[in-house]
């Protein structure tokens, strides 16, 4: 009897456990094949997009050469191209929208951290998220029909104010026609507080009530702790929200496409003049260009863009490690 | 003034001027949603869901093939995009979070999420629509998924990485092998974050209209064939607002309003869903 028993147990041993095993194995290593062959897939996306747009834009470049990012002329006609007003327009309007989005989200970000009462922060936090969620295309449609024709109004005063100044007076002259570099700037404004002021607020939240508390205590207003303790302390945060809302308004497209006014003319230095940004020539202009060498430049548009976006996030990386580097030995 | 008014001046200053940002960020919100909800609510009718987009001057007409063909770019993009996102989300959470493949996918992961939605769909203009010589529904839903892909890959991530390590080691303890131990333990821990993040990316993609322009196109007429351009929503608004008549601002117009609800309920279906599961 006593010998039976181990018999039947190398019996189960030897027949029971085999069947599973191969296909758990065969399905573990498909199941991590395919997880890391993925992992792969965005490497190869990326590099996929970039190929695919020099290769597209390649007659551009070996026609143009360098010369294409400083000549100012955009003429398919002649088929003489050059990408210094598009850019132009896509750094000007992206640094409009920073320069009146960072101060707000600041102020959004240190209301709801700070001043609010407590039942009135989620649901005030939760609108200022909503307004990011909403898609590009509705603030282009209600920028171009509603905004537009009442900043139109606004402009004469802004000339007649802002005008006035020596040195950024050249900047608010010319014709209030509401559309222009200016109004896009402000549209892309709106459309990326949302994301700066989420960002800052998550940032502020995790500041230790300790060293707050121990401001206060030395008796330092709510301003005084915001700016020189709080700010301070979450600076990298801060600058990495600012840098994806720098990222936002950089790509953006519908919104600007519909208020920029589409010209490739620029002869002043007023933001009151309509425009171009590297957007809003590609879908304004993609689906008409002939193939050949403006279909090409439009690409190499696109392959800048893409490259400047990708300059701006990993300079923000690099900043936030030196930082973050810096800040190792407190 | 002394340093002590002073100082107390500032301070209610800066605080007022706060206020004044909350209430100018909440004015443009509401401004934003009560043109699209009054003029919107006004264009609606029941023809929008029954008829095709008219040819210029028609004084008739609804949305119906941008309607259906957004849902089936969304859907395709998504039943892409998704799976994908997920199963290299899980990677870069349980085999890749230190190695040198790891950190390269999450660095590309990145830059893929900044990247303009306009360059995504350059890169499937050039390799799709220019080698096959039209204009597609799978090139517009394959523009899609890749919107989907880093968003998915980055929310599924983060999710793995909160579930806590005490759960994978009782699972391998138990002797189950390891994709055992991530299917049927941590990715349902992390169920509900990773559904929330595909529900986000759905809500991205819903009113994406630059990555559209050069792979579906647009279509006036019904046709559900992926081969052909198809007709969806946000071009189609592009198309109607910057037009002069009338009659098609007013249905772009009910366009936006029928993308605004829908983008708006997903994320707060999104929010409700994630904040149900932290609560339980």
């Amino acid at each position: 009897m006593s010998t039976l028993v181990p018999a039947v147990d190398v019996e189960s041993r030897a027949s029971a456990p085999p069947r599973p095993a191969p296909r758990s194995k065969i399905s573990g290593h498909l199941f991590t094949g395919l997880s890391t062959g993925f992992a792969w897939l965005a490497l190869a996306v990326l590099l996929g997009i970039l190929v695919a747009l020099a290769v597209a834009s390649w007659p551009a470049i070996e026609t143009f050469g360098i010369g294409f990012l400083f000549s100012a002329e955009w003429n398919p006609p002649a088929e003489r191209f050059g990408a210094v007003i598009p850019i132009y327009g896509t750094v000007v309007t992206s640094l409009i929208a920073l320069i009146i989005a960072v101060p707000v989200s600041f102020g959004i970000a240190l209301f709801l951290t700070e001043l609010s009462p407590a039942w009135l922060r989620r649901p005030l936090g939760t609108a200022i998220e909503l307004l990011a969620a909403i898609p590009s295309i509705v603030f282009g449609m209600w920028g171009l029909l509603v905004f537009v024709p009442i900043f139109a109004e606004v402009q004469p005063l802004l000339a007649a104010t802002l005008g006035q100044i020596p040195l950024i007076g050249t900047l608010f002259t010319g014709p209030p026609m509401g559309i222009g570099l200016l109004c896009a700037g402000i549209i892309l404004a709106i459309m990326i507080i949302p994301y700066i002021a989420a960002v800052m607020r998550d940032v502020f939240e995790v500041t230790p009530a300790m060293l707050k508390e121990s401001a206060y205590g030395l008796g330092c207003t709510t301003w005084e702790v915001s700016w020189r303790v709080v700010l301070p302390y979450t600076k990298t945060g801060v600058i990495g929200g600012i840098m994806l809302g720098l990222g936002r308004a950089l790509g953006e497209t519908m919104a600007v496409t519909f208020v920029i006014g589409n010209t490739n003319f620029l002869n002043s230095a007023s933001l009151f003049l309509p425009g171009n940004s590297i957007t809003s020539a590609l879908a304004n202009e993609f689906g008409e260009a002939g193939p050949g060498l403006h279909t090409a430049a439009l690409m190499e548009l696109g392959l800048i863009l893409f490259l400047i976006t990708m300059v701006v996030l990993l300079l923000s990386k690099l900043l936030l490690m030196r930082l973050a580097a810096s800040e190792g030995g407190r | 003034m002394d340093l002590h008014r002073r100082r107390k001046l500032v301070n209610r200053l800066a605080l007022g001027l706060s206020m004044g940002a909350m209430a100018f960020g909440l004015t443009w919100l509401i401004w934003i949603l009560w043109t699209v909800l009054d003029l919107g609510v006004g264009a609606l009718s029941l023809s929008l869901f029954t008829e095709m987009t008219p040819p210029p001057g028609a004084d008739t007409g609804g949305l119906l093939n941008a309607i259906v063909g957004s849902l089936i770019l969304v859907g395709l993009g998504t039943a892409i995009g998704s799976p994908v996102g997920i199963l290299a989300g899980i990677y870069l959470a349980e085999f890749g979070r230190s190695n040198w493949l790891g950190r390269i996918t999450r660095f590309v992961n990145d830059l893929l999420l900044s990247a303009p939605s306009i360059v995504i769909g350059l890169f499937v203009y050039a390799t799709v629509v220019a080698t096959t010589g039209r204009f597609s529904g799978w090139a517009g839903a394959l523009a899609l998924a890749l919107l989907v892909l880093p968003v998915v890959i980055r929310t599924t991530e983060n999710m793995l990485m909160l579930v806590p390590n005490s759960l994978r080691e009782a699972a391998f303890a138990l002797g189950a092998p390891r994709h055992v131990v991530i299917l049927r333990v941590t990715l349902r821990a992390a169920r509900s974050g990773v559904v929330t993040g595909v529900l986000l990316a759905v809500a991205r993609i819903a009113g994406e209209t630059a990555p559209l322009l050069f792979t579906a196109l647009s279509n006036q007429f019904w046709s559900l064939s992926l081969n052909e351009p198809m007709a969806n929503l946000p071009v189609t608004i592009f198309k109607f607002a910057m037009s002069p008549f009338q009659d098609w601002q007013r249905l772009a117009w009910a366009g936006v309003l029928l993308i605004s609800l829908g983008v708006l309920g997903l994320n707060i279906l999104a929010r409700i869903l994630f904040r149900a599961e932290k609560l339980s």
